[in-house]
């Protein structure tokens, strides 16, 4: 059943609404939000998916499933990242207020919405930069609790990460805060669909599932993530501006000192820098836009002690 | 006075982006630091850093600054977006505002609010010349993070009618204001009503406020009045938001800074193709207008004006 979400009025002959498909009924209630960041399409699949396949196997559900393609449906339609007239991160906006401005009254309505579910997911697709391999990010102080749900993902990393009070904003924050365990999947890059990775977030969603006793269809089984800390994530940023040429493949392991990619000049011909991992491990973040400045972000590299 | 390029950064395709600040006074003090637009669309503050320029030229050469006062005022760091009629970075869409203190090993614009912060290291005061997230204009102020290391009584000495404390929100924890405090500056935003257009009237305020500021704590010698109003420092959270239910053309009925009465309509929300009245906002109780929506056209629930309750 289609359910309204929250509805504010725009100027001129035109609702903002946000909507959710409601699939089963009863507990424990799962949320799968998405469309936070109108640039990251990656959830689009995952919730198609999901909605057909819960619609044609709904003998299987014994619960709720909440599906949310588009937290920023103006963002979404407009290729923007953030919201559209008051050009605000929408996920910087939370837990929001019912007294705020329109961003914080969304952001409040949505909080209420989701809070009280069993779990949620929050799929994000990196940007419109980088490309990420499937992976969910923990903040370190809910890790104890997170990280053993986390494992029914299927994703192939799970990046426990320090704890930034700029996050604190987020949506996976402010639901984690009162209580609601909520997942932060990054995978993919932004503008583009990755179906393999979205089919592989959809068995570990029903892996989740399964584990929480809402799914009792058979279940394909997951793999085990890679479980990191910030300690082991090497960073190659940009030391110059130019236009960047990768010749590592994402996803894939790498040596230290192995070239990644260079960056060219293309006015001069010239090579202005090659790029080398300093570690030995798995390139799991690799730039795909290729115009750089300097400080931009190359690649992310897990190695050392993980 | 002395005009010094403070950081270059190469970009591609375009030419270097080259942040300059202006040096005043003695070259081994560091009495005050201004930092005008970080953002692209902050033409006014930039404008109000380049007035200010001007007057502490002109003081300088009549000998009337302190001898123990060195100032460095930075009128723009993004010339890279202004030029290009973007607010934010206009590489990534990225807010400089909300990147400090930065990462010199960072990401592009960590690493500029690192250069900059580095610029603005070690000063006495700081003033921000910032603009609003908010669309709209507000009453001249300034505005004061509560960090546990406030001090608004210095802020007195601008002689601005308003001064703001400001509860810091997650994002504010980003901003230059709330880390020019944490490291031992004295902070103060200044606020003018206008970001993208400039307002003489009220950028000569502003920098009669520093000005102001700068004689008051006997760093300077110069002929700005002394403000007789009483200074009113608050809770930015006693500001009342006035928001309407409905969407639809904006008509105001008042101006910013007018003192309103309970009940008094405040603006109406017009139907933007039938023109039928859908919504008066009235003020909800006796106050000053301290912010107003600019643009004509209102979403329901934006904030539409912002009242400043008269305090007791």
């Amino acid at each position: 059943m289609i359910q309204e979400v929250a509805r504010v009025p725009l100027a001129v002959g035109e609702d903002l609404v946000i909507r959710k498909q409601r699939l089963g009924d009863g507990t424990p209630r799962l949320c799968v939000v998405t469309g936070t960041h109108g640039d990251e399409l990656e959830g689009q699949y995952v919730a198609w998916r999901l909605n057909r396949l819960l619609q044609e196997n709904s003998k299987h559900l014994h619960g709720t499933v909440d599906i949310y393609p588009a937290l920023n449906p103006l963002g979404i339609s407009t290729m923007t990242r953030g919201m559209p007239l008051c050009d605000l991160d929408m996920n910087r906006t939370f837990p929001g207020s019912r007294e705020g401005a329109m961003s914080e009254l969304i952001a409040a309505r949505l909080m209420e919405d989701i809070t009280g579910a069993d779990a949620c997911i929050d799929i994000h697709a990196s940007n419109i930069f980088l490309r990420e391999i499937p992976q969910v990010r923990i903040n370190v102080n809910t890790a104890e609790k997170l990280v053993p749900l986390a494992k029914y993902l299927n994703m192939n990393l799970l990046w426990v990460h320090g704890a930034a009070t700029v996050l604190e904003s987020t949506l996976a924050h402010s639901l984690n805060a009162v209580g609601t365990p909520t997942l932060v999947v990054e995978m993919g890059i932004g503008i583009r669909i990755t179906r393999t990775f979205g089919e592989q977030l959809l068995t570990g969603i029903l892996s989740l599932m399964a584990h929480l006793g809402m799914w009792d269809a058979p279940v394909p089984p997951v793999a085990p993530p890679i479980v990191s800390s910030d300690g082991a994530v090497s960073f190659v940023n940009a030391g110059c501006s130019g236009v960047f040429f990768p010749t590592a493949e994402h996803g894939t392991r790498v040596e230290e000192g192995q070239e990644l990619g260079m960056i060219a000049d293309p006015l001069t011909g010239d090579i202005r820098a090659v790029l080398r991992s300093p570690v030995n491990g798995l390139l799991f973040t690799l730039r795909e836009y290729p115009v750089v400045y300097e400080g931009s972000l190359i690649a992310r590299i897990l190695g050392g002690s993980i | 006075m002395k005009e010094e390029v403070l950081f270059t950064m190469e970009t591609p395709y375009r030419q270097p982006l080259a942040v300059k600040g202006w040096f005043f006074g003695a070259p081994e003090k560091k009495t005050l630091a201004v930092m005008g637009a970080l953002r692209g669309n902050e033409i006014q503050q930039m404008y109000l850093c380049a007035r200010l320029i001007r007057s502490l030229r002109e003081l300088e050469l009549s000998g009337s600054l302190s001898e123990d006062c060195g100032i460095l005022v930075i009128p723009c760091a993004n010339q890279f977006s202004m030029n290009v009629g973007r607010r934010f970075w206009a590489a990534d869409n990225t807010d400089i505002n909300r990147m400090f203190p930065g990462y010199d090993a960072g990401e592009t614009t960590q690493r500029i609010a690192a250069w900059i912060f580095e610029a603005l290291q070690g000063y006495t005061y700081g003033v921000h010349v910032a603009s609003l997230y908010l669309p709209g204009s507000c009453l001249p102020h300034l505005r004061i993070m509560k960090t546990g290391y406030q001090t608004p009584e210095t802020a007195r000495d601008f002689g601005l009618p308003y001064v703001a404390l400001r509860q810091p929100h997650p994002y504010d924890t980003t901003t230059l204001n709330y880390n020019w405090q944490i490291w031992d500056t004295q902070a103060f935003s200044l606020y003018t009503p206008t970001t993208d257009r400039i307002d003489t009237a009220s950028a000569d305020k502003g920098v009669e406020a520093i000005l102001r500021f700068l004689q008051k704590r006997g760093l300077c010698r110069c002929s700005v009045e002394e403000q007789d109003k009483e200074i009113c420092i608050f809770d930015e959270e006693i500001l009342c938001n006035v928001k309407p239910e409905v969407g639809g053309l904006l008509v105001h009925k008042t101006v910013l800074g007018s003192r309103v009465q309970q009940g008094q309509p405040l603006a109406e929300v017009l139907d933007p193709c039938g023109g039928t009245l859908r919504q008066i906002l009235c003020a909800p109780m006796d106050g000053r207008i301290f912010f107003a929506h600019e643009s004509c056209l209102i979403n329901g629930f934006d904030v539409a004006l912002r009242v400043l309750p008269d305090l007791k």
